[in-house]
């Protein structure tokens, strides 16, 4: 059940996002009404009302989740790949490479990852979306590897892994083909938690002003926008916090949603 | 018949701090081509550890190979073998089977992935010459529909069927040894016949030796050449099959055959061995059987070599030197 609520909204949200420009009656940044340029309420022309700039909110926030979840999902596969990367290396050689690669994640892991990503991307001149793509991913791995590292270490006593063994598998071939399809779930359930966890992120970066550059919009940047008039013009920050609640809370049930599914006990 | 396998002096022990625990102490023995050889005893004699080690699969550490032990296989040292040399070895020229086939394959790859795979590591083949060899090794291995099982995952397949899955495995590439462990004690009664006539079958078959490990003496009986039995990580007895069946020179083989049920012959109460096997961290002095011993006399406080039985034959017992066991 929860699987489904997950992944209708997943795919409700990946929805507007693909389809944006068909969605949208005015492009993003187009200032509409360059005479008055003032915030105008929810109304029939401009559903979600517009902002300080007379930009249509509706077309910002649809436009917005194109930009998150692209972001979201690429840093996510990044810092899932390492990360799998990582904990497969660490789980399955143990030993020193064990030792030194988990004090390594702990190290990642004490730091905060929004206090990295803020001090890199400030000492950056003109941040570009790419470079906060890396950035982000970068610095997320860690908690996946520490994951896949437990899962791995598991899998690795199995017996049908001595057996491989004993039919003259090489390690490698052992570590991919043997153990890593055997640990996907936990992985493919990290990532979809991920997904969400990065658009809180980004939208902090964005509100902060150093996240997704203006005019391109931004869920964390439209609050910025609505912040010093959250009282004579709400409607903008909360549109936008709205959609990042939608989210958020969409891939932590498709991800807890998943859990259930994949988990052997609970089938 | 010429030596395939020659074991000297295996010593494998086990960091168990605080002490060290001696799993297998100075076995040796030998497998001629072809030949069956059974390694018979209870649990915790030493029996699957020797096994491994035939594959260097044990994990070092925790456990070590004494530098005197000497493994040679086809007058190759396996003991001095890197990395590569082993995976060449194994699955190629010696092979194994291990006793829990609802556990052995992997859950994710269909059977046909996981036999092709084996020969594609060994062999320079294509994938379809792979999974031809595959089924042709299902059919061998008595599976009805070899083309449908290879597209099987292994919860498809029962126990029986499995076992023969891992057997295909182990013998697509025409190892000169199969070492089985305990092949057929996960199994159902009926099964464990089939699969051991199955067993017996494809030795002659492929003329291969093997080295059957397991503690149920019938087993042994049925198919193995030559019987060693273990006890305490030491062989104490080791005999041509019918030979030590109808005489067992050794009172730890006379009490297994004591305890073994026994369909033919007239009915008897089965008798067990009083005590269990010591942990290998504290072997006893001496004899390592004679604290369970019905026959231990003052000789016993010392460790008795092999000693010469006759043909093919020797048992570690004072008894084979002096008969009346110090009783006039």
């Amino acid at each position: 059940m929860r699987l489904r609520i997950g992944l209708a909204l997943v795919i409700a949200l990946a929805a507007v996002a693909l389809l944006a420009p068909l969605l949208t009656p005015y492009p993003p940044a187009a200032q509409l009404d360059l005479h008055t340029l003032r915030a105008a309420p929810p109304s029939f022309a401009h559903p979600a009302g517009t902002d300080l700039y007379s930009r249509d909110l509706l077309s910002r926030l649809v436009y917005g989740a194109r930009i998150s979840l692209i972001i979201a999902v690429l840093a996510v596969v990044i810092s899932v790949t390492l990360g799998t990367l990582v904990g497969l290396l660490a789980g399955y050689a143990g030993g020193l490479a064990d030792a030194v690669l988990m004090r390594i994640v702990d190290a990642g892991l004490a730091v905060p990852k929004m206090f990295v990503v803020l001090v890199v991307l400030a000492l950056w001149e003109g941040v570009t979306i790419p470079a906060l793509i890396g950035m982000i991913g970068l610095t997320g791995w860690f908690g996946v590897s520490r994951i896949v590292r437990a899962e791995v270490a598991a899998a690795r006593e199995r017996e049908y892994v001595g057996a491989a063994r004993a039919a003259g598998a090489s390690p490698v071939r052992i570590a991919f083909r043997h153990i890593l399809p055997n640990v996907t779930g936990p992985i493919i359930v990290t990532a979809a938690m991920g997904v969400g966890q990065v658009v809180l992120l980004e939208a902090g970066l964005s509100y902060l002003g150093i996240g997704v550059p203006q005019p391109t919009p931004s869920w964390g940047n439209i609050i910025a926008d609505g912040q010093h008039v959250l009282l004579s013009a709400p409607w903008i920050a909360t549109g936008a916090g709205l959609a990042i609640i939608v989210t958020v809370l969409a891939f932590s049930i498709l991800g807890d949603g998943l859990r259930e599914h994949l988990d052997p006990r609970s089938a | 018949m010429s030596t395939l396998l020659a074991v000297r002096d295996l010593t494998v022990t086990f960091d168990a701090r605080p002490r060290v625990a001696r799993a297998v102490d100075g076995v040796s023995f030998e497998v001629a081509s072809g030949e069956t050889l059974a390694l018979v005893g209870e649990s915790g004699c030493g029996k699957t550890v020797t096994a491994l080690a035939l594959l260097r699969l044990l994990q070092q550490p925790p456990a070590r190979i004494a530098p005197a032990s000497r493994i040679l296989f086809e007058d190759a040292d396996v003991l001095a073998m890197d990395g590569a040399a082993l995976r060449r070895l194994r699955g190629a020229r010696m092979a194994i089977v291990f006793q829990e086939p609802m556990t052995s394959l992997n859950p994710v790859l269909t059977v046909g992935t996981q036999i092709a795979e084996t020969v594609r590591a060994h062999e320079r083949v294509t994938r379809a010459a792979a999974r031809a060899r595959a089924a042709d090794m299902l059919a061998l291995m008595g599976l009805p529909d070899p083309r449908r099982c290879l597209r099987q995952y292994p919860h498809e397949l029962s126990g029986g069927m499995r076992q023969r899955v891992l057997l295909a495995m182990a013998l697509v590439c025409r190892p000169r040894l199969l070492i089985a462990d305990e092949p057929t004690t996960a199994l159902d009664v009926t099964i464990q016949a089939q699969i051991l006539e199955l067993l017996a079958d494809l030795r002659s078959r492929l003329g291969m030796a093997m080295l059957l490990i397991t503690h149920n003496l019938g087993i042994a009986a049925r198919i193995a050449d030559r019987v060693a039995v273990m006890y305490g990580g030491r062989i104490v007895e080791t005999a041509p099959s019918a030979d030590l069946f109808a005489r067992p020179a050794h009172p730890y083989t006379a009490g297994l055959l004591r305890a073994a049920p026994r369909l033919d012959g007239p009915a008897r109460p089965t008798l067990a061995i009083p005590g269990t096997v010591p942990p290998a961290t504290a072997w006893p002095d001496g004899c390592r059987f004679h604290p369970r011993c019905a026959r231990v006399w003052q000789r016993c406080g010392t460790e008795p070599p092999l000693l010469d039985v006759g043909p093919g034959r020797a048992a570690r017992c004072w008894l084979v030197a002096d008969p009346t066991g110090g009783t006039p």
